[in-house]
């Protein structure tokens, strides 16, 4: 049985001016101890979605769907129940460069804390764990008393690790961890987080912007845009030949390392990505699509096999299918 | 920096030095550099004081004559005896270490020593300005907390209107509004509270007596509070609605934390910072009192002395009173920056 099952979830948000629909209509499946990565722009209503997961989005969004956690839905969860999944069975790491950790709290009582809300240790064994986790992050046990402000970015990004990994969780729902940090910094980080992941079995979901990133940690990859999932599949296959003409150009739009031509030619997308207050009728990428034809301003393409195990978003996938 | 260097840093930053660096032992210097520092003022507010009483339009003698018909040698004599016919430098040496000696000089009204009439009064004024201001900080920080944190709610709508609507208002109108309301009473309501000075003419003994200067508080106390609460409720506020929005909070809701919890371990502590600085330069306020509160409700504290030192004039005890003032904000300004440099680590380190 799958760990996480996503039925048709939708999230939008009620403002004075109206309605925004930031997601709409994902269904995904993510396995035990498998990776999952999300990518899309800034907007694209990933972040939405993974603070859905935990049922952690202001007042004012609604969801809709099904958000299965081992069987049971995460929507129609009483709190107390919600509070105990939290953390415990489902952790998040935040983006902790910025402010992710509370800037008068020591880090060790951060780690801790969640130990001792959910009733998992007595304070001599929190601090042990604290020690334990620090550790395996690669810090030393005497930055327990250390003060958020007194760490680097990637310093502070590992004690967000560590935090994540207190309770022993099924599930860990990284939310850009890698964002603001250098690029030294950055490879440490996701060396780190795949290695923890795997040495625990942890089941994982990754959100970014970057795909190269996602391909190197996640097995599958769900490609996002303006609130849907426009292709889905095995991440190497999706990274190095995409479906959907949004994930080409968003798999372009990071030079290959190691390839002086990709790095001269960087191919960006052209265009904002759309107001989800008005959406483009038809594909609602077909306004910035290189490839878009007539029937696209009108016809709105489902998810539909692009190849085995993989499905995309867009007419000419379903087109690619039938030619070979 | 050459650049394989700059490549290492990094691995050797996230692996962390295996010491733990010293402790640092900067707060008793940073206290004490802060004290050198307000030293410094206090002796700049004395030399100031004296020469700005000098500037003042006036001649003090003249003024204690009081339109009485006086000969210039008599008022040569009077000069002579306040020692204002010696030269201006000689007089500013006698006023600097009198002023050491915690000497005020003596007051040309009451012809008592400054220092005597400012101890007398010190008592009521702190008693009245302390509890405004201990009502006023817990209501005002207890009601803005609870405003921010519910943002946009009736409460919040409701507690920041009335608060900015009692600030905006004159306190010697609200003072005598409530003086004829509660204090007079208006038709059929009888006057429920005393409206003049701190205790009754036939003040009973023991615990009647605390009783009978309480119900001579309320009035004061409430003008007080009601007009300075505002500031507190804003500043709370403002800086929890700041906090709200960081992740750190969000992290705390996914760690499985009841929203009060939240509210109370993470958004609270941080956003109470701010009003640290606010609360302590009050409190150096407070030595001040109240002038339009004690004048209106004739509360014989600092506030109706000061008021009563300008009205005459009388130079030694503006002086003395002035003096005090100045020294109490510089002091408690010192102790917010010590206190805030305690309690906020990033400031520690800075």
């Amino acid at each position: 049985m799958s760990l996480l099952e996503l039925d048709d979830v939708s999230v939008t948000y009620r403002i004075a001016a109206g309605e925004v629909p930031a997601v709409r209509g994902v269904s995904l499946t993510l396995d035990s101890g498998a990776a999952l990565g999300v990518a899309g722009e800034s907007g694209s209503g990933k972040s939405t979605l993974a603070m859905a997961l935990l049922r952690l989005l202001p007042k004012d969004a609604r969801v809709g769907g099904r958000i299965l956690l081992d069987g049971d839905d995460v929507l129609t969860m009483r709190w107390g129940r919600m509070r105990a999944v939290r953390w415990a069975e489902a952790s998040i790491v935040f983006q902790g460069a910025q402010h992710g950790l509370n800037p008068v709290r020591k880090i060790g009582d951060q780690i801790a804390e969640p130990l001792l809300v959910h009733g998992l240790a007595k304070p001599d064994a929190a601090r042990r764990r604290v020690t334990e986790l620090l550790e395996q992050v690669g810090l030393p046990a005497w930055r327990a008393r250390s003060y958020p402000h007194e760490l680097s970015g990637g310093q502070r990004q590992r004690v967000m690790i560590a935090m994540a990994l207190a309770c022993s969780p099924r599930l860990i729902i990284a939310d850009e961890p890698t964002t603001a940090l250098d690029v030294m910094v950055q490879a440490q980080v996701l060396s780190l987080i795949k290695e923890l992941v795997a040495e625990h079995g942890i089941s994982l979901i990754m959100i970014s912007h970057d795909l190269s990133v996602l391909a190197d940690v996640c097995d599958q990859l769900a490609v996002m845009y303006a609130g849907r999932v426009v292709e889905h599949g095995p991440s190497r296959e999706v990274f190095h030949d995409a479906k959907h003409p949004y994930s080409k150009a968003l798999a372009a739009a990071f030079p290959t390392v190691g390839d002086p031509a990709s790095r001269m030619a960087p191919k960006g997308l052209g265009g904002d990505p759309p107001d989800p207050m008005h959406l483009p009728g038809g594909c609602s990428f077909h306004p910035r699509c290189p490839v878009a034809l007539d029937e696209c301003a009108t016809l709105d393409v489902a998810l539909w096999p692009a190849a085995p195990g993989r499905t995309a978003a867009c007419v000419h996938a379903r087109a690619n299918e039938e030619v070979s | 920096m050459t650049a394989p260097l700059d490549a290492l840093e990094p691995a050797a930053q996230a692996a962390g030095s295996a010491e733990e660096p010293q402790a640092r032992r900067g707060t008793l210097r940073y206290a004490l550099s802060k004290a050198a520092g307000a030293l410094f003022s206090i002796a700049m507010v004395i030399v100031g004081t004296f020469f700005l009483f000098r500037l003042l339009p006036g001649d003090p003698v003249r003024n204690l004559a009081q339109g009485r018909n006086m000969t210039p040698a008599q008022l040569d004599l009077e000069r002579h005896r306040l020692g204002l016919d010696k030269p201006l430098i000689d007089q500013f040496f006698d006023f600097v270490g009198d002023t050491l000696r915690l000497d005020l000089g003596t007051s040309y009204e009451y012809k008592r020593p400054v220092l005597d009439l400012i101890g007398e009064r010190l008592g009521p004024t702190l008693l009245l300005a302390g509890t405004g201001l201990v009502i006023a900080v817990s209501l005002g920080l207890w009601q803005g907390t609870h405003a921010g944190w519910r943002h946009g709610s009736r409460f919040d709508r409701f507690s920041t209107g009335a608060s900015l609507v009692l600030w905006s208002v004159p306190t010697f109108w609200l003072g005598l509004l409530l003086m004829m309301v509660l204090g007079v009473g208006i038709g059929p309501i009888p006057g429920l509270f005393p409206f003049r000075g701190i205790e009754s003419i036939d003040a009973p003994d023991g615990f009647a007596y605390v009783l009978d200067v309480a119900s001579h508080m309320v009035l004061p106390t409430l003008t007080l509070v009601a007009v300075v609460y505002a500031q507190y409720l804003l500043v709370m506020r403002s800086s929890l609605l700041e906090e709200v929005s960081q992740d750190y909070v969000t992290v705390a809701r996914a760690k499985g934390l009841r929203d009060d919890d939240v509210r109370k371990r993470h958004a609270v502590p941080n956003a109470l910072l701010p009003t640290v600085t606010l609360v302590f330069m009050r409190i150096g306020f407070v030595v001040g009192g109240a002038v339009t509160v004690e004048t209106i409700f004739t509360w014989p504290g600092l506030g109706q002395l000061f008021y009563e030192a300008v009205s005459v004039p009388d130079f030694t005890l503006m002086q003395g009173t002035f003096l005090l003032i100045t020294v109490a904000v510089i002091v408690m300004n010192t102790l917010a920056d010590v206190v805030y440099h305690m309690i906020d680590p990033r400031v520690r380190s800075a």
